[in-house]
């Protein structure tokens, strides 16, 4: 396979990753692409889905919302933000990443929120606590362990999703894809494949052990923790879908 | 004189304030009827190709997922690397998909976007089958066995009527991600209605061809969705007995 020599001479050039405009100018784009997406939506979609959850309401509102969201195309999404009056920029690629990161952190948040058991607060609340300290020091924890799933889904979703802003002039590491099949040359798309995906694989990996770091209480390991459970159970809450 | 003549347009063009975007400049409209009718041809053709790209790789999908799953139930030994490994597959961005791809079926071509989206149905419809499968009750294929029936009646009688709410969710969920996900084929040039996404962002950022095609994407989403939810009705007569 002369395309996978290729790829390995071209990501083998150290030039390839420092030039201006090189892999780690684009790595950098897209982080930063990335995280100013996923904090915009968890400003948004963190206190809606806590306000919702802790009184039950929306539920059907919120399905409809993530069932209409996977029904939008993301590629169509980043266009329409491009040509409003947003204007061709970083700005419309985050703002797009964002609305698309809103459902999978509003609906588990909503549903932690929303599980937390009704004993549980009733007992909290004869010992004296107030609103504030029952959010804090018992729905808060209690929810985190989905709250954080939410999180997660949804920023491996905005680093997988941004390489498409590529396709319509914007930056991150997309762009080595988009300039492989335009100049058709298999070796650089080839390693712009690699590099897209274990960046998102990375990235996935990565907060499954934040998320395990700062979850409460009895701890299993993060990759053996699958083999609990029914098996073949489909994630309720995840987004669920291919990007 | 001439060069005096020149020097305010310069001016002009420098000053960050002024700069107007060429999208500005000519009225652009979001939505023009005599554009959907002057182009009929070429949308049709396009949304032609995105109903067979998505029907494809939802038909090879179902085909690979059904055994798989069978398979999957049988032994934990075989669901957990299957699962494992889609959950893998999940996290690839399509882009580095259709990338990895290219070399193998050309970049150009719209094998590659099926092979790709064939493959994301595909970890979907296992996921969902597999989920579907386990809910049979044991006790009930037990009973089935005892009355004498074999494997492939078990299946048809027992099994697929009671998993068939679970593979209609499936095939549901599927069917909507493929229709969005069909358009970040444009990659290759087999995008279907997202050759108008991107077509009209390359032209100028034309606005109504850029919202013909999304709009176009949402409502051939929808419409499966409510396809497949008619076919699950007319199939599962018997959920609707209680009510």
């Amino acid at each position: 396979m002369s395309a996978v020599g290729d790829a390995v001479v071209y990501l083998n050039d150290p030039l390839t990753w420092t030039r201006r405009g090189g892999v780690l100018d684009l790595l950098g784009e897209h982080l930063a692409i990335s995280a100013a997406a996923v904090v915009a939506a968890a400003a948004l979609a963190l206190p809606a889905g806590v306000l919702l959850g802790r009184s039950g309401r929306g539920a059907g509102g919120i399905v409809v919302l993530s069932n209409v969201s996977r029904a939008v195309p993301t590629l169509a999404l980043l266009t329409v933000f491009a040509v409003t009056p947003i204007g061709f920029s970083d700005a419309a690629t985050i703002v797009a990443l964002a609305v698309f990161a809103v459902p999978p952190m509003l609906t588990n948040t909503f549903v932690g929120f929303r599980e937390v058991d009704r004993d549980v607060r009733e007992a909290a609340r004869a010992m004296g606590m107030s609103r504030g300290q029952l959010l804090r020091r018992v729905e808060f924890p209690l929810a985190l362990p989905l709250v954080a799933t939410g999180v997660r889904t949804a920023a491996v979703q905005v680093v997988a999703t941004a390489t498409l802003a590529a396709l319509v002039g914007g930056g991150g590491l997309g762009r080595i894809i988009n300039l492989g099949f335009g100049q058709q040359d298999l070796g650089q798309i080839i390693a712009g494949a690699v590099l897209v995906a274990a960046l998102a694989l990375l990235t996935e990996l990565v907060l499954v052990l934040v998320s395990w770091a700062v979850t409460p209480g009895p701890r299993r390991l993060p990759l053996l923790g699958v083999r609990g459970g029914p098996a073949g159970q489909p994630e309720p809450t995840a987004s669920g879908v291919p990007l | 004189m001439a060069s005096l003549g020149v020097r305010p347009l310069l001016g002009a063009a420098s000053d960050p304030g002024a700069q107007v975007l060429a999208a500005d400049g000519a009225p652009n409209p979001w939505f023009d009827p005599s554009y959907v009718t002057d182009n009929w041809h070429t949308i049709v053709g396009h949304l032609g190709q995105h109903v067979r790209l998505t029907v494809g790789a939802v038909l090879l999908g179902t085909l690979l997922a059904l055994p798989l799953a069978l398979l999957a139930r049988r032994t934990r030994l075989l669901s957990g690397p299957v699962l494992g490994l889609s959950s893998v597959v999940y996290t690839i961005p399509s882009l580095a998909m259709f990338a990895f791809l290219a070399p193998l079926t050309g970049p150009l071509s719209a094998t590659t976007v099926l092979i790709g989206l064939t493959l994301y149905t595909l970890v979907i419809l296992v996921r969902n089958f597999l989920a579907g499968l386990q809910a049979v009750p044991d006790d009930v294929r037990e009973a089935a066995r005892g009355m004498g029936y074999g494997p492939a009646r078990l299946f048809l009688r027992v099994d697929l009527p009671l998993a068939l709410p679970a593979f209609m969710a499936g095939l549901r969920i599927a069917t909507v991600s493929t229709v969005a996900l069909v358009t970040v084929g444009v990659i290759t040039g087999n995008g279907g209605l997202g050759q108008l996404i991107v077509g009209g962002f390359n032209a100028n950022f034309y606005r109504a061809e850029i919202v013909t095609g999304a709009v176009g994407c949402v409502l051939l989403a929808l419409l499966a969705d409510v396809l497949l939810a008619g076919v699950e009705r007319a199939l599962t007569p018997w959920t609707r007995a209680r009510a």
